[in-house]
């Protein structure tokens, strides 16, 4: 056992040494243009946002060959209070701040918006559901698609597994945590689409950015989910990605540097890349 | 002289080195799943994961029972030898007594290719195709179900079963069947009553093999079963002991992310089991 352990850190080391050639190489390159920062920026928080931070912490690496990034998937509430005690330096929070916290001296930078749209079957006739009425046929109040105005069928729920982030978005948006009566439980947001468009009587969740033409998301209390909705708030299954900052602190230059770089024009490719539609 | 015998010792030592990474690797894995099974068993209590009936893990208060995915992979298993080994077997005899050397090649070619084909292609027909018309046969509102799992794991464990049968029919020496031909059975009464119980052992290695294959299988049955922990039944979606692991390990942390390695060990000892029994039906093969 002990020689296990002493050939796994042998190989760790080995690999370390390679890593810390390739970051001083990229340091070089570029080097050139902007001002030559180094250091770490520690994240802290939601795990929801584990996708668009490590998108955009991979891309801000390579961009700043000093700088190493780190990300700790600890869950939003975790996330606030590390970075409220100095333990962090951006906290990662999928939910606005409350004002409690906000009082603790936290600001609050939304990066971008999670819209998660409600996709029922392309044969589907129901093509309006209100938030009440989409809790109530996961939690199993409703069962049957004549109760909310379609053919007599019983309704099918597909929904993502334990774990994923858009199930937790989904989940904390309707009010609906482990109460949720899923009749498939699908591990990709590909499968979810192709499950609903296999069958006429499904419902499933999935998030904005992949839904494609084989399904069709319907109008939540009216209001079809769009990038526009999403942001001016009408459409309301969606939920902020923030960023948390002491307000009277300031940022070491690294996280100031990501910071800017994670707010800027440049990043939006990104974050749309990761599914989520980015802030103004 | 001397030379070559260093050279030989030298090969050796190459031989030895190359068999011994296998060996490495067996126990390394298994190393590696004790120690990281053991903790979340501990934590929550064998008994209480073994047969809890409910598991919840990222709820509020979350609940670790396996029992749903235990019977789950027990009785998918179980069915899936039920319709795969009648149709192998039967398949393994034709093709070893009866078929005539073109519709074997044929067909043996076509096992072959069946055995070839990826498990994820077997769960993207069966999604697409074998959901669907369950649900449209059965009249049910959804047709990820059991019954999914089960014919698809029916498919699949066909080359394993044939071929092993269809080897073990073949080494049946040929003076048995001609004896017993000779004393005027039918072809057919010689193959049934003669052939295939001098060969049970390598029939019952490629029964034990096809559970093997069954039990262990996870992204074909985690495309058509549906994956919501429930208990077995089989118009319902179910989860695979194989695909719990997979379908939540990506975005676990915490007790969550250590109750699927305990599944993992949980499988792995139903595996060991099988390969226990399967290599006690072939030593039993040679000895005789």
């Amino acid at each position: 056992m002990k020689k296990i352990v002493t050939l796994m850190l042998a190989a760790a080391l080995a690999v370390s040494v390679f890593a810390g050639c390739k970051s001083t190489d990229g340091g070089k390159d570029s080097g050139g243009s902007s001002a030559e920062v180094s250091g770490t920026v520690a994240t802290d928080g939601s795990t929801s946002m584990e996708k668009v931070i490590g998108a955009l912490g991979e891309a801000f690496e390579n961009d700043n060959g000093g700088v190493t990034f780190t990300y700790n998937p600890t869950g939003s509430g975790s996330g606030i209070k590390a970075v409220a005690e100095g333990r962090c330096d951006i906290g990662l929070s999928s939910r606005e701040l409350k004002d409690e916290e906000k009082s603790q001296g936290l600001t609050s930078t939304v990066l971008a918006y999670d819209g998660i749209a409600i996709i029922v079957n392309p044969e589907n006739t129901v093509s309006d559901l209100d938030i009440e009425t989409i809790a109530g046929i996961y939690t199993g109040e409703i069962t049957n698609w004549k109760e909310v105005g379609g053919k007599d069928a019983e309704i099918v729920l597909i929904g993502r597994e334990a774990g994923s982030g858009t199930r937790d978005g989904f989940e904390s948006i309707t009010g609906t945590e482990d109460a949720c009566k899923y009749r498939q439980e699908l591990s990709s947001t590909g499968d979810v689409i192709t499950t609903v468009a296999g069958n006429p009587d499904a419902i499933g969740y999935a998030s904005l950015a992949s839904v494609k033409d084989s399904v069709k998301a319907v109008k939540v209390g009216g209001v079809t989910p769009t990038e526009k909705t999403i942001k001016d708030g009408s459409y309301v299954v969606q939920r902020p990605f923030v960023l948390v900052t002491k307000t009277d602190a300031k940022l070491s230059s690294a996280a100031q540097k990501f910071f800017d770089y994670a707010t800027s024009e440049d990043a939006k490719e990104i974050i749309y890349g990761a599914g989520v539609v980015p802030a103004d | 002289m001397k030379n070559k015998r260093l050279f030989e010792g030298i090969i050796h030592g190459i031989f030895l080195v190359f068999g011994l990474i296998t060996v490495g690797f067996v126990l390394l894995i298994t190393v590696y799943l004790v120690i990281s099974g053991i903790p979340a068993i501990r934590e929550i209590g064998l008994i209480k994961f073994m047969f809890g009936k409910t598991w919840a893990s990222t709820a509020a208060e979350p609940r670790y029972g396996i029992l749903p995915f235990i019977l789950t992979s027990v009785y998918g298993t179980a069915g899936a030898i039920l319709i795969g080994v009648p149709v192998g077997f039967l398949t393994a005899v034709y093709l070893a007594k009866l078929a005539s050397p073109k519709v074997k090649a044929v067909m043996e070619s076509a096992v072959s290719l069946l055995a070839g084909i990826p498990s994820v292609v077997y769960g993207l027909v069966g999604m697409l195709v074998l959901v669907p018309s369950i649900r449209k046969i059965f009249n049910i509102p959804d047709g990820a179900s059991l019954l999914a799992a089960i014919i698809v794991l029916a498919v699949m464990i066909l080359p394993s079963v044939i071929k092993v049968s269809v080897t073990a029919l073949e080494a049946v020496p040929k003076e048995y069947e001609d004896a017993s031909l000779a004393l005027g059975a039918t072809p057919v009464e010689t193959y049934f009553r003669v052939s295939v119980p001098a060969a049970k052992s390598g029939i019952a290695a490629a029964v034990a093999l096809g559970i093997g294959r069954g039990i262990g299988e996870a992204m074909a049955v985690m495309m058509v079963s549906g994956n919501a922990p429930n208990m077995p039944s089989l118009f319902q979606s179910v989860c695979f002991l194989t695909t719990a692991v997979a379908s939540e390990m990506s975005y676990s942390s915490g007790l969550q992310q250590q109750a699927l390695f305990s599944i993992a060990l949980v499988l792995f000892l139903f595996i060991m089991l099988i390969n226990a029994a399967l290599n006690f039906f072939l030593k039993r093969d040679k000895e005789k």
